[in-house]
């Protein structure tokens, strides 16, 4: 492994081998000193070319937990916006002797397109409606810590599946993990074709649930539909569409929740569920940095491991 | 011009219905006899092309020269040279320049160019309508009196019907075909490739087959409505084949062509985010692939056209939903179809007749093969020659192709348009050139 750029890429004991190594730097979380010397002297880039506050506080936190030093560039500073194209960005900052690029960006295939052009480790922080890897492998971890394996787990995912990059990660990720997936939201947000990740495709929300361990709720994603409206209405996708109790009771009864935020609280989940026993969330926010420590470690330190 | 004796080579002639083993004597550039009992000339060079084709020159129906307007991509001169490379002495450039082709202006500026450069017949396609805005028709009639030889809105589809009715009725007074840019644009979406196993692995946004399907019936039942010649372009989807093929059962008056990529590759070639495959429409599926052969064993699809659209390597090298659509065909399409023939799926002189007579008789084109008097026009075609595409071997200006290191077996060895020859691999006809 050189990059980290989908899941797709990725072996089965290749995910583990990040999961087994998350585990020991979560334990490295819970210490009064939250810090190991392990990437003392590398430099981690963030460009982050699409808004984002979770997912770069976490690679920051991890990049830092792990002593590198790190820098992050958002579009709105970047010569991108001088109208340089990416490739030439990229490589001017690695001739600054970069050790390692985050990048999320819109463009499906960005971060491909950087691990071509630089000799240094790309991690995907999410392109496009492609893969978001890290988001996917700390679901994983969040349910393994929770269930202690896979091996026939039921995983529901509800929502826009058809743009949402975690959705296609977490398919994958789970599939090759063991566990059986199955999708449900709107029609329209269904892509054609998806079984081909290996998931099962429910109509009814109720019949995806049913008998699930575990129900991945999906943020609606406005911002990507663009033209026309993908649901009615925001009434209308709350109510055969949205996470509620009387859904839930269709799962089973220890089923647990997820969500990779930010919440629209009511709408694909509802508000007192999401705070619940039943819920993993907050959890998977910790898992989030912990498994960015694993991959950040594994891709720059222990690259000839792999 | 040229004055050489060709002998022991495969005469394939699809105007004459010919496929035999024979001579073609050529005297100051003109025909002098052709078949298998021409006796050999007095003091005139002989060339024995034993195991070697010799053809009319091919006739590409649809490509694109980017002159006016995007010359760092290819020009007149090195688009014609790309053509003569791969056995081509007609191409019909698109009308989708910068400024289009949209006026006589523009189509003698092509054809000035054509002209000065005289190297292979170049036929301009001029724009349907002005400014390929799908708004108001162009000047057919100046047009055709100028040199367009049919029309397009290539590259983008005439969006509105009452247009495309207008076109196809104007159509009827000048004998022209309209050519047909098959695309429903709100159903394409920002799709960037196929929509089927590829776009979710990729994470990219698809086009459906429907997209390509719906215009091609909805531009059928115009043409059926209008009673005008449509042609549809670059043919790729199993079910526009079908619509295709009824069509034609019912008599109306449709042509089609496909391109080398859609019966070589399917939507695999873009894994890796490959740009070099990305054009439009998209490949598809294995299934639509070999329904495109299937289309032309029974002469549903009428021509093999290139589509060759060269691009530099600014609108390649970036992000794929920001790279350009399209690939370079000239100097491939030739070795593309010989692989049909070594597979058995087509006949040498139908492969043939898919790249001459087919694409002649859809422009309606007064081209009449091998005849004594006619001026020489052929390609000398070797079927075994194993090449590998790489920059370096290709005259066209761009280098998008996903053929890129691939080798490849059979081409045009030399062709001679004009009675001169315009390109001569190994150099054997020059030195007939020098002595005539």
């Amino acid at each position: 492994m050189k990059h980290l750029l989908g899941i797709r890429q990725l072996e089965r004991e290749e995910i583990e081998a990040i999961l087994r190594q998350a585990e020991a730097f979560k334990e490295v979380l819970e210490r009064p000193i939250k810090k190991v010397p392990t990437l003392r002297g590398k430099t981690v880039v963030n460009l982050f070319f699409e808004p984002s506050t979770r997912t770069k506080l976490s690679f920051e936190m991890a990049a830092k937990r792990l002593s590198a030093d790190t820098v992050s560039i958002s579009k709105s500073m970047s010569s991108i916006e001088k109208g340089e194209d990416l490739i030439d960005t990229v490589k001017n900052i690695k001739a600054m002797k970069t050790d390692c690029f985050v990048i999320r960006h819109p463009a499906t295939g960005a971060a491909h397109m950087i691990a071509r052009y630089t000799g240094c480790p790309v991690i995907n922080a999410g392109d496009g409606i492609n893969e978001h890897p890290t988001q996917a492998l700390l679901d994983c971890f969040t349910i393994k810590e929770h269930f202690g394996g896979f091996k026939g787990l039921r995983i529901a995912i509800l929502g826009d599946i058809f743009h949402s990059r975690v959705a296609h990660s977490d398919i994958m990720a789970l599939k090759k993990l063991g566990a059986e997936c199955v999708v449900a939201g709107p029609g329209t947000m269904l892509p054609p074709h998806i079984e081909v990740l290996g998931a099962k495709v429910e109509y009814s929300v109720k019949k995806a649930v049913k008998g699930a361990d575990c129900i991945i709720c999906l943020r609606i994603q406005r911002e990507r539909q663009g033209g026309i409206p993908l649901f009615p209405s925001v009434r209308e996708y709350a109510n055969f569409f949205g996470l509620y109790p009387e859904v839930l009771e269709f799962a089973k009864e220890q089923a647990v929740i997820m969500h990779p935020g930010p919440i629209n609280r009511g709408v694909e989940l509802d508000p007192q569920l999401a705070d619940s026993s039943r819920s993993l969330i907050l959890d998977q926010v910790t898992a989030g940095v912990a498994v960015r420590m694993a991959v950040l470690m594994m891709l720059l330190s222990a690259r000839e491991t792999l | 011009m040229l004055t050489v004796f060709l002998t022991n080579c495969r005469i394939i002639d699809p105007y004459n219905h010919k496929d035999e083993i024979g001579s073609i004597y050529i005297k100051d550039g003109k025909i002098e006899g052709v078949g298998p009992d021409v006796p050999e000339p007095e003091q005139c060079p002989k060339l024995d092309l034993k195991g070697k084709w010799v053809s009319p020159g091919l006739i590409d129906i649809h490509c694109h020269l980017r002159e006016p307007g995007e010359e760092y991509k290819e020009t007149i001169d090195t688009g014609t040279m790309s053509a003569v490379a791969g056995g081509f002495t007609t191409i019909c450039p698109m009308p989708n320049t910068k400024p289009p082709n949209d006026c006589a202006a523009i189509t003698r500026f092509i054809l000035d160019r054509a002209r000065a450069v005289d190297r292979a017949r170049v036929l301009p396609i001029a724009a349907i309508t002005k400014g390929q805005k799908g708004e108001e028709i162009t000047e057919f009639g100046d047009l055709i009196s100028n040199g367009a030889v049919a029309f397009s809105d290539d590259g983008v589809p005439v969006k509105r019907a009452n247009v495309m009715r207008l076109a196809l009725e104007y159509s009827l007074n000048f004998d022209c075909v309209i050519i047909s840019h098959s695309e429903e644009l709100e159903l394409a979406g920002n799709g960037v490739i196929n929509e089927g196993k590829m776009s979710i692995l990729l994470g990219l946004r698809g086009i459906p087959n429907a997209a390509e399907d719906i215009f091609v019936y909805r531009d059928i039942r115009l043409a059926e409505t209008t009673n005008g010649r449509l042609h549809i372009a670059h043919v790729s989807t199993k079910e526009a084949v079908k619509i295709i093929r009824e069509a034609k059962e019912r008599g109306v008056k449709v042509t089609c062509e496909t391109a080398p990529h859609y019966f070589s590759l399917t939507e695999d070639a873009v894994d890796g985010y490959n740009t070099l495959a990305k054009m439009n429409p998209p490949l598809r599926t294995e299934e639509d692939r070999l329904a495109i052969i299937e289309g032309l064993k029974d002469g549903t699809i009428d021509c093999i056209a290139t589509d060759h659209a060269p691009h530099s390597i600014l609108e390649k090298e970036c992000e794929f939903e920001r790279a350009a659509n399209g690939i370079i065909g000239l100097e491939t399409a030739l070795p593309l179809g010989i692989e049909l023939v070594r597979n058995g799926q087509l006949s040498p002189l139908k492969l043939i007749s898919l790249f001459t007579k087919g694409p002649s008789m859809v422009l309606n084109l007064d081209f009449k093969g091998f005849k004594v008097g006619e001026i020489a026009d052929l390609v000398i075609i070797d079927p075994e020659r194993e090449f590998t595409v790489t920059p370096e071997s290709l005259y066209s200006r761009s280098h998008n192709t996903p053929f890129l290191g691939r080798q490849l077996k059979g081409r045009a060895i030399a062709t001679v348009y004009h009675g001169k020859c315009s390109f001569d691999l190994d150099g054997m006809l020059s030195s007939c050139e020098r002595r005539s």
